[in-house]
């Protein structure tokens, strides 16, 4: 079972245990995410989420979906750990993050790769090495870091452009170069805000796709987007902010499944 | 101007920052100081030693000319002075200078009229003791056989030259500790200002999995590169200055000035100079971004 998520506060779904149970989390060591009644605000200001609940689980694929303004940027920061949020329990790969030292944080987010939607590239590091980073942060070595690093870039079709400055790159490319730096080191958690925003549709899907190759090997994947076209096409479920308040709606695919076997069930489709 | 990095790659682009158009200067004026103080405290320690090891256990006794008084003629006490000093227990040694000896010691001051015979010059005893001397005995003694000689002990102001000279070494020490003080407080400012200018991308490092031990060796790498190159700037432009004293004190023809020549062991000790701003500045580099990055998320 891939992809399971439970937006009733306080309910983990647990497949290993077979059960959904309030004490599920502390023995279902598998769950990447769990937010129960989760506030954040902003200092004095009111709160930009409120009363989120909901765990992923390891190999689930969601797209995070809102309007501009409803929380998707506010609610990818506390999961890639650069807030804490004001109120709520908030676990990682089954840690309490109340509960976790800073000395804790880099190796927790070691395992969650970020695609910033502003790409957050170091302008005077060339595309390698700005893919480098989070490898060569583990200690991997030199003779890796170039091999592996050179690989994703030609794979993201930025072979010629190994040694070019963020500022020599398109919007796209840049982007390209973010999303093989979010990856790079394989991470169990991929968050990614609007990584298609600046490129065309092919490559878009290609990136796609290469999100959902990382899905079928295991990582959690959690894509906050507007493009319904893509929504569309890859069938997955949604996490849907309005207001600060976040609705899980399932895939497209399994409601119209659900359709199908309701009207199977019904006499009167007969 | 500003020196250039020694490591081109680094997460930080801490090369172009403001710091480092003054931190290498600064390490090179502080490297030249330092070499400099450091040099004059081995110098004074040098010129004192001379002096101990010349002048412990001598004395010198001064028969000076009575011209008119009802006394020996100038030789006759000379000579009084040397069987008294012979006699007396604990001097080993007592020597009657020569005229020549004592012109060549006045000519400094006299010039070559120093030699001048009709000039009325005293007679100079260089005497050595071997053990402790009853110096106010042997003065009284001296002064009943030979009317107008005086007894000189170097041991009072030899007292005198070594407190000044440990004096002398206590305060080029003091500028050496002073400015290394300097040094710290250069080095956390300038990377307290690195820190607030790359904020933001010490935070995306922070977010993608970075140590604070990570960050902080960026800024050791870039505080020690530029010490080290500064430093050893600053440490040619003290050698080339020290070695130009040297050559223009051999050039006096008077020997007024100390000898201002280093030993071999001494130079070694002048190359340590950039290397201990090296590491004072990583050290210090170190502690700053450990402790200001704690304040962090």
């Amino acid at each position: 079972m891939r992809g399971r998520v439970d937006s009733a506060p306080g309910r983990v779904h647990c497949p290993e245990r077979g059960g959904v149970g309030r004490e599920g989390l502390a023995s279902c060591g598998g769950t990447v995410i769990r937010f129960e009644n989760v506030g954040l605000r902003y200092g004095t200001e009111a709160e930009v989420l409120r009363d989120i609940s909901f765990t992923l689980q390891p190999g689930s694929f969601h797209f995070l979906t809102g309007a501009s303004g409803a929380g998707k940027s506010s609610l990818l920061k506390l999961m890639y750990l650069a807030h804490r949020p004001s109120r709520g329990l908030v676990t990682l790969f089954g840690r309490d993050m109340a509960l976790v030292t800073r000395r804790d944080l880099p190796e927790l987010r070691r395992q969650i790769g970020v695609v910033f939607q502003d790409f957050a590239l170091l302008d005077h590091l060339s595309a390698l090495d700005n893919v480098a980073l989070p490898l060569r942060m583990a200690g991997t070595p030199e003779a890796d870091v170039v091999a592996h690093c050179s690989e994703i870039l030609r794979w993201v079709g930025l072979g010629n452009h190994l040694h070019a400055k963020p500022s020599t790159l398109s919007g796209g490319q840049k982007q390209r170069v973010a999303i093989a730096r979010s990856v790079i080191n394989r991470p169990r958690l991929l968050l990614a805000d609007e990584p298609t925003g600046n490129v065309d549709d092919g490559i878009g899907m290609r990136l796609l796709y290469l999100f959902e190759e990382l899905y079928k090997l295991g990582t959690t994947v959690v894509i906050a987007t507007h493009n319904e076209a893509l929504i569309r096409r890859f069938d997955h479920p949604r996490l849907h902010l309005d207001n600060g308040r976040l609705m899980v709606l399932p895939a497209r695919g399994r409601v119209e499944a659900r359709a199908k076997d309701a009207r199977a069930n019904d006499p009167a489709w007969e | 101007m500003a020196l250039r990095p020694v490591r081109p790659r680094s997460d930080l682009p801490l090369a172009i920052d403001p710091s480092s158009r003054f931190l290498g200067w600064i390490s090179a004026l502080m490297a030249f100081l330092a070499a400099l103080a450091l040099a004059g405290a081995m110098l004074v320690s040098d010129m004192a030693q001379r002096w101990d090891s010349g002048l412990a256990g001598g004395l010198t006794v001064q028969v000076a000319p009575m011209p008119g008084a009802p006394v020996a003629s100038l030789d006759e006490r000379a000579e009084a002075a040397l069987t008294v000093l012979r006699s007396f227990p604990g001097i080993r040694t007592a020597t009657l200078l020569g005229g020549g000896e004592i012109a060549r010691l006045l000519e400094p001051w006299l010039g070559a009229g120093a030699t001048d015979p009709l000039l009325p010059m005293p007679r100079l005893i260089d005497v050595v003791a071997d053990g402790p001397v009853d110096v106010a005995a042997l003065r009284l003694r001296l002064t009943s056989a030979a009317p107008g000689a005086t007894l000189d002990d170097h041991a009072v102001w030899l007292a005198d030259l070594r407190s000044f000279a440990g004096a002398i070494r206590l305060a080029a020490l003091g500028v050496v500790v002073l400015i290394g003080a300097a040094a710290v407080m250069t080095v956390v400012f300038a990377v307290r200002t690195g820190l607030a200018i790359h904020r933001p991308v010490v935070e995306l490092l922070h977010l993608m999995g970075a140590t604070d031990r990570y960050v902080s060796r960026q800024f050791e790498r870039h505080v020690v590169g530029l010490s080290l190159r500064g430093g050893g700037i600053g440490l040619l432009l003290a050698g080339g200055m020290l070695y130009g004293l040297h050559r223009a004190s051999q050039g006096l023809r008077a020997s007024l000035l100390p000898d201002l020549t280093l030993q071999p062991w001494q130079w070694v000790a002048l190359l340590l100079v950039p290397v201990a701003l090296a590491v004072l500045a990583l050290v210090t580099a170190r502690w700053t971004v450990l402790r200001t990055l704690e304040s962090m998320p």
